[in-house]
């Protein structure tokens, strides 16, 4: 019964949450006022640290996230964020190529770190007795970090071979990433985090060194510690090993805007590995990283989670249960990005019915909701799913600190992602109507069909 | 080039190479006026139930002959409408209510997961009742999971990981039932009826094979009712499957599975360990070190670190009830194939004649013992590891024991077991992709990328 997984490092958590259908994207880790009952301070150097307690077990999950991801890379560098996470572990002045997972393995301890377009995170999980150790590493290789050729020409095959797994060989990838550059005319969300193939291949050690100079300093960082632990330990700690590092001025670009997007787009790739057609809709929508956390953003939570979340969802119900037409239908939105948020709705024809069949039956749910609206029963009994996901936020060591870091991240204050629940409680059925009329009856849009080779777009 | 380490550094990892042992959890067993028993672990963490069990050889190995797929149909049925509440409303139920129940059929048992808010409890725990002992199977759930089910199988014939997999088993069972695949086939999910499945559940889902963990805010004295009602009607006893053991013994050789893609998906395996063979500790360590999840194993420095052709590549130890495996796999672009499986042949030599260092070995056991812990952090987490322990007769003080056979595990030992179980001339190795220069030297297994 006990599998050893495979190691899959990085687990580039495919942040491109628009584009990963089968997970909802609300965010169930949000938590009601005080359930992570966080505790926070800043260095003098402009590193926010935020402290979740939880002695359950005598372990303790460290996670440092760069407010860098693969939305900051220079145009035609492509890749070079993800790149640098894999160097991360080649060595610094007094760590040996390779030793900094060795030493966390060494120490019954598990490492990993992940890149987004919006961040990138380093994480360590260990017994609590040793943050000590894995905040000093992490600290050093904050700024110490030795870019060797003679590492980076494998590391970069590796790369190259994490392409081919996560994009070449899954043809609902390969989608994905050619319907970005569709959806945003303007944002580098447009470039694939992984990188393009031509681009990937043709990095070097310089483009590495130059995106590490610009974004990797503690005052455009955030470190949370969940575990076993107390404030004042990681507070000295922190002091020990973070505080001496200098802030540096981040060479962030001003931020690339999306202009109105008035047009429909359609992007369809047909391959013979495909046995399964699918078809989605994708639009811009509102984020908290573009708007703040307005009450238009909670309300449109609340909708998804009507109109699109599981299988009691409207869109699941009438295309999956009632019409039989589809083998999976759902919505998403996601809004926890620092560039434009998405919002969207997918399908999947069962057998005997196409693309043609489901869109149709996709926008006469939408079509319902812009017209007749969602009721006030559907809202009070989404608001207290999504408040009730809440009070299990602090049931592992990884979701808090994930939670708090990409929020932080993207913008939000520690008080903002506390209060989410309370946010979430005071929308009602008439802002959900509004905010779907705003976001949703906008006229640009983007239709992808995913068609075995066989099948002519409809 | 090795960069000389800061004495700092070093210093550090000498005088923390002691990991304590795991925490003191206390596992109490409890048992139901209607004799169900349940392992249980108190935590108030966070004000939720935890209810994770499974039933004993009640997976695939149940199905009957060319109805592959009943178990895992009917797991995914069960909560799909029952008592006199139709699907929607079920599902709406659980829905509105936060409950988390789910079922799943392997090729050896039947799991359920249960995770409910403690303010929804009661409700929660008669939801859960109500799967178990009167699930509806209308016709609406029942022709919409089999359409989701059927698409499933579509998609996997060209996923080359399910594709690698179905070939795996059945190249190393041949007529054996753990070489069906345990969601059926087009042919055999068509063919299963409502009546198999109210067949199978009279006969797997029975109190006899079950075992249940159960960790959360909850006492002992909260806890016997709830056994009883979700658990207690369930027959005492069914039908239990009849399955052959098995000692893998090759075929030795490589099958390919043609599939246009640029990178090869390869798996190996050969005879493994038994979960209760006394050196099955012994063998937790050869597989760390040998490819077990560190970057620090062989495999992974020969095959990642050192020469960049995988992104993954992995070892582990696969147990199970009438066969036992040493499995493992990687994927790389087709013209690296040949070199990464020579690489993983010579690694395999290497190891059994030369055997691994006392460092190598020390390492991986701090490893070992010192992560244990970490699968003590969530709810649902712990609940299985209760549920394994009783599934494999580990005794109830197991979580205080784990690190004590851990320890006790000597570089001898690793090494004889390396020089009598590493088999390099017996690896069954499955490539799907297109590969250059490497020659398949065993037949495609019937069905496999159809």
């Amino acid at each position: 019964m006990s599998h050893a997984l495979p190691l899959n490092r990085p687990p580039r958590a495919a942040m491109f949450a628009a584009l990963l259908f089968a997970t909802f994207t609300l965010v169930p880790g949000l938590a009601q006022a005080d359930v992570f009952g966080a505790k926070s301070f800043t260095l003098n150097n402009g590193l926010q640290v935020v402290v979740v307690e939880n002695d359950r077990a005598p372990v303790v999950t460290q996670l440092l996230m760069y407010k860098a991801g693969a939305m900051d890379e220079t145009p035609g560098k492509s890749g070079a964020a993800h790149v640098l996470e894999h160097m991360m572990f080649k060595g610094t002045d007094s760590v040996a190529p390779g030793e900094f997972s060795a030493i966390v393995s060494r120490n019954g301890g598990r490492d990993n770190a992940f890149t987004g377009h919006d961040y990138t995170g380093y994480f360590q999980s260990v017994s609590s007795d040793r943050l000590d150790l894995i905040m000093r590493l992490e600290a050093d290789r904050m700024r110490n970090l030795i870019l060797d050729q003679s590492h980076f020409e494998p590391e970069l095959q590796v790369v190259l071979e994490e392409r081919n797994s996560r994009i070449e060989n899954e043809p609902g990838a390969i989608l994905n990433e050619q319907a970005a550059p569709a959806l945003y005319y303007n944002h580098p969300y447009s470039r694939p985090i992984i990188g393009w193939r031509h681009e990937l291949a043709a990095l070097t050690l310089s483009d590495l060194r130059s995106y590490y100079d610009r974004f990797y300093a503690p005052n455009n960082a955030v470190l949370v510690i969940v575990g076993d632990v107390t404030l004042d330990q990681v507070r000295r700690l922190a002091e020990t090993h973070y505080g001496p590092i200098k802030p540096a001025e981040i060479g962030r670009d001003h931020s690339l805007i999306e202009p109105p997007h008035q047009a429909k787009r359609r992007v369809t790739l047909a391959d013979e590995r495909v046995r399964q057609a699918s078809w989605s809709l994708r639009k811009i929508a509102p984020s908290y990283g573009t708007d703040g956390p307005t009450s238009q953003i909670y309300a449109l939570q609340v909708l998804m989670d009507i109109v699109g979340g599981g299988n009691t969802s409207r869109l699941y119900r009438a295309l999956v249960v009632d019409q039989g037409i589809a083998v999976s239908a759902g919505g998403w939105y996601s809004e926890t990005d620092r560039g434009p948020g998405t919002i969207g709705a997918y399908a999947q024809p069962a057998e005997g019915h196409d693309i043609a069949d489901v869109e149709a039956a996709v926008r006469a749910v939408l079509s319902d909701v812009l017209e007749n609206g969602v009721q006030e029963d559907e809202v009070t009994r989404a608001v207290q799913r999504l408040q009730d996901g809440a009070a299990s936020a602090r049931d592992s060591l990884m979701g808090p600190a994930q939670v708090i870091a990409r929020g932080l991240t993207i913008g939000l204050s520690l008080e903002e992602i506390e209060g989410w629940p309370e946010q979430i409680s005071k929308i009602s059925a008439d802002d959900v109507n509004a905010a779907a009329r705003a976001v949703l009856s906008k006229p640009g849009e983007l239709t992808t069909h995913l068609l075995p080779q066989t099948e002519e777009p409809s | 080039m090795v960069r000389k380490l800061a004495p700092l550094f070093s210093a550090l990892i000498l005088a923390l190479t002691l990991v304590p042992t795991a925490q003191a959890v206390e596992v109490e067993r409890v048992e139901s006026d209607k004799g169900i028993v349940a392992w249980l672990v108190r935590d108030d963490t966070v004000p939720v139930t935890a209810i994770e069990f499974t039933f004993a050889d009640a997976g695939a190995v149940m199905d009957p002959e060319g109805k592959a797929g009943t178990a895992n149909l009917t797991s995914a049925l069960i909560d799909e409408g029952a008592g006199d509440l139709d699907s929607q409303a079920f599902q709406g139920r659980l829905n509105d209510l936060s409950i988390r129940l789910s079922f799943s059929a392997g090729r050896t048992d039947f799991s359920g997961s249960f995770y409910s808010l403690n303010r929804y409890r009661s409700d929660a725990v008669d939801m859960l009742r109500l799967a178990l002992n009167a699930p509806r199977f209308d016709e609406e759930p029942v022709a919409r999971i089999r359409r989701q089910i059927l698409s499933g199988l579509k998609q996997k014939e060209s996923d080359p990981g399910s594709l690698a997999s179905e070939a795996l088993m059945k190249t190393l069972f041949p007529g054996h039932p753990y070489s069906v695949p345990t969601q059926g086939t087009q042919d055999s999910l068509a063919a299963i009826t409502v009546a198999d499945m109210k067949r199978f559940q009279a006969e797997a889902l029975t109190r006899d094979r079950l075992k249940i963990g159960v960790v959360g805010d909850i006492t002992p004295a909260e806890l016997k009712p709830i056994l009883d009602k979700a658990f207690g009607a369930l027959p005492m006893t069914g039908r239990m499957p009849e399955v052959a053991d098995v000692t893998i013994d090759g075929p030795a050789g490589t099958v390919v599975v043609d599939q246009a893609v640029p990178q090869s998906t390869v798996f190996f395996a050969q005879q493994g360990l038994a979960i209760d063979d006394p050196d099955y500790y012994a063998g937790m360590v050869l597989n760390h070190i040998l490819g077990g999840g560190s970057f620090e194993s062989i495999l992974m420095q020969e095959i990642r670190v050192k020469r960049g052709l995988a992104y993954s590549v992995y070892s582990f130890l696969q147990p199970m009830e009438h066969a036992a495996l040493l499995r493992g796999g990687l994927a790389t672009q087709n013209d690296r194939v040949a070199q990464s499986i020579d690489l993983v042949g010579q690694v395999f030599t290497d190891i059994k004649e030369n055997g691994v260092s006392t460092e190598q070995v020390k390492d991986a056991k701090t490893y070992i013992t010192g992560s244990y812990p970490l699968r003590f952090t969530n709810t649902s987490s712990i609940a299985n590891q209760l549920v394994a322990m009783q599934r494999y007769d580990f005794g109830i003080d197991y979580i205080d024991a784990r690190n004590g056979y851990v320890e006790a595990v000597t570089a001898d030992q690793v090494n004889r077991l390396a020089g009598t179980l590493l088999n390099p001339d017996a690896l069954a190795l499955i490539v799907v992709g297109q590969p250059d220069g490497v020659e398949a030297t065993l037949p495609t297994p019937d069905g496999v990328g159809g």
